[in-house]
């Protein structure tokens, strides 16, 4: 029993599930408008005019090692290693950073290109689709950000823990979410 | 574009007479509030005990009292509305242009549904189930005041479109392409997605919140299947909320990617699809009128119940058939759009889904009906509503079955037929079922009861009103007259119906006009009809085993239950649920950061309508900050302790 | 005696009510129930044949929510009490069983019935079928005669007897083609083209409108359509041949300007493929929608994704 309100254990933890749920709604109601979407190409570019799948896999792959490094921050956690927690989370920040520069410039790239969100219903969905994974991944930074800050004033309490450990869930939770990105929309729109 | 106004001009200050109208009116009565507030000098009072509370119980009574002036709102749209109906005909264009018209179609049905119905539906959830399961608060209060005010500048930001601006001329789901910016240029439909955006992650929040709530924080003992009704159809109702109001979002969220940076969801041509708009907005849309009637076939389980003096009949049955009606609403939202040609398989197979709703919700009318059997019904006006939703339900349901028929719908659909269909059920069923909530619950949070007389009179008022206003448009719809016309021939003979029809909306402006009396005179007259004993209608479950109103902690001690109808086996065997050995309790602190974020918010859905990108940088960066402030609060909660509670029970028993 | 007031009351209320529906309703056409084509006819009698099943259920309620609250209302103190009986299963699998045998009665009625009265389905007669494109625009219906050359604005004529085989869209956001007398109202939407089969048995002139809020003109867009003997719609035609307008692609761009209660009006000529043009320009670029009509690429366009 904690000290909050007779709240039973878990309880934050199972509220964050059920967010996570909600979560996922959103993402397919993006997902399945992209399907329909996907084709409507307008006279504009399809998929495998625009993807860069080798630039794509580089960014799989960094946020791929940042799910990685996040999980072994939380172990860091556990074990109440501040310094080591604080690295850790440290180095998945600077992956999430990276990741999402690299997804910035893929924007930026293709708008100077002419092939901006603009140009057809499929070019919508895609930069949509994506951009909504990408701000994600921008609030979970910002988050991350706030509780390593909150590690170095007041150290690993068990309330900070408790929502680092939501944290850690909502990055990996990402992370499956940006497979579905890279097969669904990448994949199969460069093959 | 100005930097600091965005697209806002003085030109958006200009209305016609009806719409100043409305302004004028609309100021009056908030100066009148403030006037009020300062002249009892209450602003102290009103800050810390309401606005900032995390108490679950005043933020439900805020809740039915925004929702209530929004009643006022909606019912004055459709009086003008019908106004317009009865003038314009022929060579009279009655008091409205068609623009104008069409807006307050729009703001009708936004506001009826979004700001009435949700929130007196969370005004009940809340003061009920943390009662009813035993539970001193929600699992999450902060989260809960958050989801408030969300809701309330939600409908802040709709009302200001009266003044500032337009509002959409769409039709309540502002179906594309008309709401796209090609055919609806203005800042209406701009208005109409960010109040919705707002109120709407505000009820998706309180969703997860009140799932967590009743999933967690239940009694000891109380195992799901010893769960009072109701609150097994909130269970029901908030895993809608949860699963569909994702689907709102991010609709609303590509229409206002279309509109703001003219991209291609649902744009006619350039790889546009409207249609996928209306099958997202259904998907959500058909969940959120179970979300609605969910919780008012709860209410009625525990009316029937309580005024029958007997156990719900078929408990297992009720609760088998909420949770088919919470599957089922998912798999039917093509039925709102049959005549967009989806072809002879699809149509009948989400036709035939529709009927099979029609089973559960049969199976709970007879339930109810053998849970008065052999039973001592009292005609208390809870009940009165409940027989009146029996009556007019029964009917809305029969059109309803009526129109699944694909090939029937062919021929309802978009007319007067369907919109009294669907008042029939949003009126017969979600209405008079929070009506009658409210009667049931009132004195068990103010501790007196409601006038039966005047609330018998406004039962009356109600139905008669609405058989009067709503079988004029059934007959209508044979005739063949449309949804949202402002103008028609006289020689299609509807004048007189829908003279009728205004008639009757007149008797049920009567009817609320009672209501208000109801709890003006239950007001002035509480000292003859309080209630001391905290269980009035002597009731079965354990929000009516403490104190009327119960204390800010809801239980001195938190019951242990072993059956369903928990506080009723505890009288029959004369066993008090609890002794009286006090403990520490520790409840939420207030706090004005719920308020923060969500005017925030308001801010920035302010900003997006009139592209103000300065103010809405502001909105964003203001929001984050508050949540940051919040994360590096530790002294969130604070302890009552064994002694005070002492005090404070005995003061009660005492009174 | 105050409660005999009460029923007489009542009473007299409800025969002025009655009296009053009757009085104003004296004269009305209920355009739904009174079908003047094979569609309509067969959708109004689904519709009886629902209501039907519907009351079995129904009334039964009625009778009982009323039987059961007065019987056992608190005063009669006579009636069995049972605070605490709550289940009989034989009860409860009746009424689970009664409404799933209705439903699953008309779940067949449904299916047979949607796959019969399609809007795709073609209308089986010994008469070779009559195509009319349907163009939704601001806020005006036009109406194409492809066999006929011919094009109408919010005018509508056909045979009497002949399928009359619709393709709907819309240059103008959704509306809905809706013809009560005749049946089935279908969307009409941008870069879609639906096809709609409707009959009428008999000549006579019925009401036409959008279904659909589509903006401010909307509620003006309303149309006579006017079923005739072969030998008048064959003069009809002749007569809007000889009309002095025509339609050119420079003067559709005109007529889709916004207008509202715009007067009936006739084109003694129209351009081929105009209608494939309104559909496929939602659907692809201008260019590659010329590149692609002068290949030949576009031919029947009944459904366009």
């Amino acid at each position: 029993m904690s000290k909050v309100l007779h709240q039973p254990e878990g309880t934050l933890k199972f509220g964050f599930w059920v967010y996570l749920m909600t979560d996922c709604v959103l993402f397919a109601s993006f997902f399945a408008t992209y399907i329909v979407l996907r084709n409507n190409t307008f006279g504009g570019p399809a998929g495998h005019d625009i993807f860069n799948l080798n630039y794509v896999l580089v960014e799989t792959i960094i946020l791929l090692i940042s799910s990685f490094t996040s999980g072994l921050a939380m172990l860091a956690v556990q074990n109440k290693e501040k310094g080591q927690a604080l690295m850790l989370f440290g180095v998945t920040l600077l992956l999430g950073l990276t990741f999402l520069f690299m997804e910035v410039s893929e924007f930026r790239n293709l708008i100077a290109d002419g092939n901006g969100p603009a140009r057809s219903g499929f070019l919508s969905s895609y930069f949509s689709l994506v951009g909504l994974h990408g701000l994600h991944i921008a609030a979970g930074s910002i988050a991350m950000a706030i509780g390593m800050f909150q590690i170095m004033k007041k150290g690993l309490t068990e309330s900070i823990s408790e929502r680092l450990n939501c944290l850690s869930l909502f990055w990996h939770f990402l992370d499956i979410i940006w497979i579905f990105i890279f097969t669904i929309v990448y994949l199969m729109g460069a093959l | 574009m100005n930097v600091l106004f965005g697209n806002l001009t003085l030109s958006a200050f200009q209305h016609d007479p009806v719409q100043l109208g409305g302004v004028v009116f609309m100021f009056l009565g908030i100066i009148g509030v403030l006037g009020l507030i300062t002249y009892l000098k209450r602003w102290k009072w009103i800050w810390t005990e309401w606005v900032t509370t995390t108490d679950h119980k005043k933020i439900g009574v805020m809740y039915i009292i925004i929702a209530v002036v929004m009643l006022l709102r909606g019912l004055m749209d459709a009086s003008i509305l019908r106004l317009q109906q009865v003038l314009s005909v022929g060579s009279s264009n009655g008091v409205l242009t068609s623009d104008h018209f069409q807006q307050i179609v729009t703001a009708h049905g936004t506001i009826m549904i979004f700001f009435v119905a949700m929130g007196l539906l969370f005004g009940i959830i809340n003061l009920v189930v943390p009662l009813q399961i035993g539970a001193r608060d929600v699992a999450f209060p902060f989260l809960n005041s958050t989801s408030f005010w969300l809701y309330a500048l939600g409908a802040v930001l709709i009302n200001m479109s009266l003044f500032v601006g337009e509002f959409a001329a769409t039709g309540w789901l502002a179906y594309p392409p008309l709401s796209e910016l090609a055919y609806s240029p203005g800042v209406g439909v701009d208005y109409y997605i960010w109040a919705l955006q707002i109120s709407g992650v505000g009820s998706l929040l309180s969703g997860v919140n009140f799932l967590v709530t009743i999933f967690k924080m239940r009694c000891q003992g109380m195992s799901l299947m010893k769960m009072p009704m109701f609150v097994w159809s909130v269970i029901g109702s908030m895993s809608l909320v949860v699963f569909a109001f994702p689907i709102l979002t991010a609709t609303l969220a590509m229409l206002s990617l279309d509109r703001f940076f003219g991209m291609h969801f649902f744009t006619a041509g350039m790889g546009g699809n409207p249609m996928m708009y209306v099958n997202l907005i259904w998907a959500w849309g058909h969940p959120e009128v179970y979300i609605l009637v969910l919780p008012a076939f709860g209410i009625f389980s525990e009316i029937v119940a309580t005024f029958s003096q007997k156990r719900l009949f078929g408990y297992k049955s009720m609760v088998w058939a909420i949770m088919s009606i919470t599957f089922l609403s998912f798999v039917v939202w093509l039925h709102h759009f049959f005549t967009m040609g989806a072809g002879a398989d699809v149509n009948s197979f989400f036709g035939i889904m529709t009927m099979i709703i029609a089973i559960p919700t049969g199976v709970k009318v007879f339930n109810w009906l053998f849970t008065m059997y052999r039973g001592r019904v009292h005609f208390t006006t809870p009940m009165l509503w409940f027989l009146g939703f029996v009556t007019t339900f029964t009917i809305g349901g029969m059109t309803g079955v009526l129109m699944a028929s694909p090939p029937a719908d062919f021929q309802l659909h978009n007319s007067l037929f369907l919109v009294a269909h669907f008042h029939n059920m949003i009126i017969g069923g979600v209405v008079f079922g929070f009506f009658a909530g409210i009667t049931y619950w009132f004195p068990k949070y103010f501790g007196f009861k409601l006038n039966e007389k005047i609330g018998a009179y406004a039962f009356w008022c109600w139905i008669v009103g609405f058989l009067l206003a709503f079988v004029p448009l059934y007959i209508l719809g044979l005739m063949g007259a449309t949804r949202r016309l402002d103008h028609y021939d006289p020689s299609m003979g509807w004048q007189g119906l829908f003279i009728v029809s205004g008639v009757g909306l007149m008797i049920i402006f009567l009817g609320v006009a009672l209501q208000i009396l109801q709890f003006a005179v239950s007001i002035w007259q509480r000292k003859q009809n309080r209630d001391l004993t905290g269980d009035l209608w002597n009731g079965r479950t354990l929000e009516w085993s403490t104190t009327s109103p119960p204390p800010h902690y809801n239980f001195a001690i938190l019951p242990v239950v072993e059956d369903r109808d928990p506080f009723w086996v505890a009288k029959e065997k004369g066993a008090p649920l609890t002794s009286r050995h006090y403990e520490d309790i520790v409840m939420p602190k207030n706090t004005p950061l719920g308020l923060y974020i969500a005017t925030f918010a308001f801010l920035f859905g302010f900003a997006m309508v009139w592209h103000m990108t300065w103010l809405a940088i502001v909105g964003v960066i203001g929001v984050i900050t508050v949540l940051a402030i919040r994360s590096f609060d530790d002294d969130t909660h604070y302890t009552i302790t064994a002694a005070e509670v002492a005090h404070i029970e005995s003061g009660a028993h005492h009174e | 005696m105050k409660k005999n007031l009460k029923v007489i009351f009542g009473i007299l209320i409800g025969t002025l009510t009655v009296a009053l529906f009757v009085g104003i309703l004296r004269n009305s056409n209920f355009e739904v129930l009174n079908p003047a084509g094979m569609i309509a006819t067969k959708e109004r009698n689904l519709m009886s044949l629902a209501a039907i099943l519907m009351l079995v259920v129904a009334i039964p309620v009625f009778v009982m929510t009323f039987t059961i609250a007065w019987k056992y209302r608190a005063s009669n103190t006579k009636a069995t009490y049972q605070p605490n009986w709550d289940h009989n299963t034989l009860a409860e699998v009746i009424w689970w069983g009664i409404p799933c045998i209705i439903i699953a009665i008309l779940s067949v009625v449904t299916w047979n019935s949607s796959h019969e009265l399609d809007p795709s389905q073609s209308i089986v007669s010994s008469k070779a079928p009559i195509t009319i494109q349907v163009v939704a625009l601001q806020w005006k219906w036009l109406f194409i005669y492809p066999e006929q050359g011919i094009a109408t604005v919010n005018y509508l004529e056909f045979p009497e007897n002949t399928p009359v085989h619709f393709e709907v869209t819309s240059d103008a956001p959704m509306n809905a083609f809706w013809i009560p007398q005749l049946g089935s109202q279908i969307y009409a939407m941008p870069g879609m083209s639906m096809p709609l089969h409707l009959i009428a048995d008999k000549t006579g002139s019925y009401d036409g409108l959008s279904a659909n809020i589509s903006g401010a003109g909307f509620a003006g867009m309303k149309f006579k359509a006017t079923s005739a003997s072969a030998a008048d719609f064959n003069s009809w035609v002749e007569s809007v041949q000889q009309s002095p307008d025509a339609l050119t692609s420079y003067s559709y761009t005109t007529l889709a300007e916004p207008t509202i209660n715009t007067p009936p009006t006739s084109f003694a000529s129209v351009p081929g493929g105009l209608y494939n043009q309104i559909v496929m320009k939602y659907v692809m670029p201008m260019r590659a929608l010329d590149d692609a009509s002068l290949n030949g690429m576009i031919m029947n366009n009944n459904h366009i994704q």
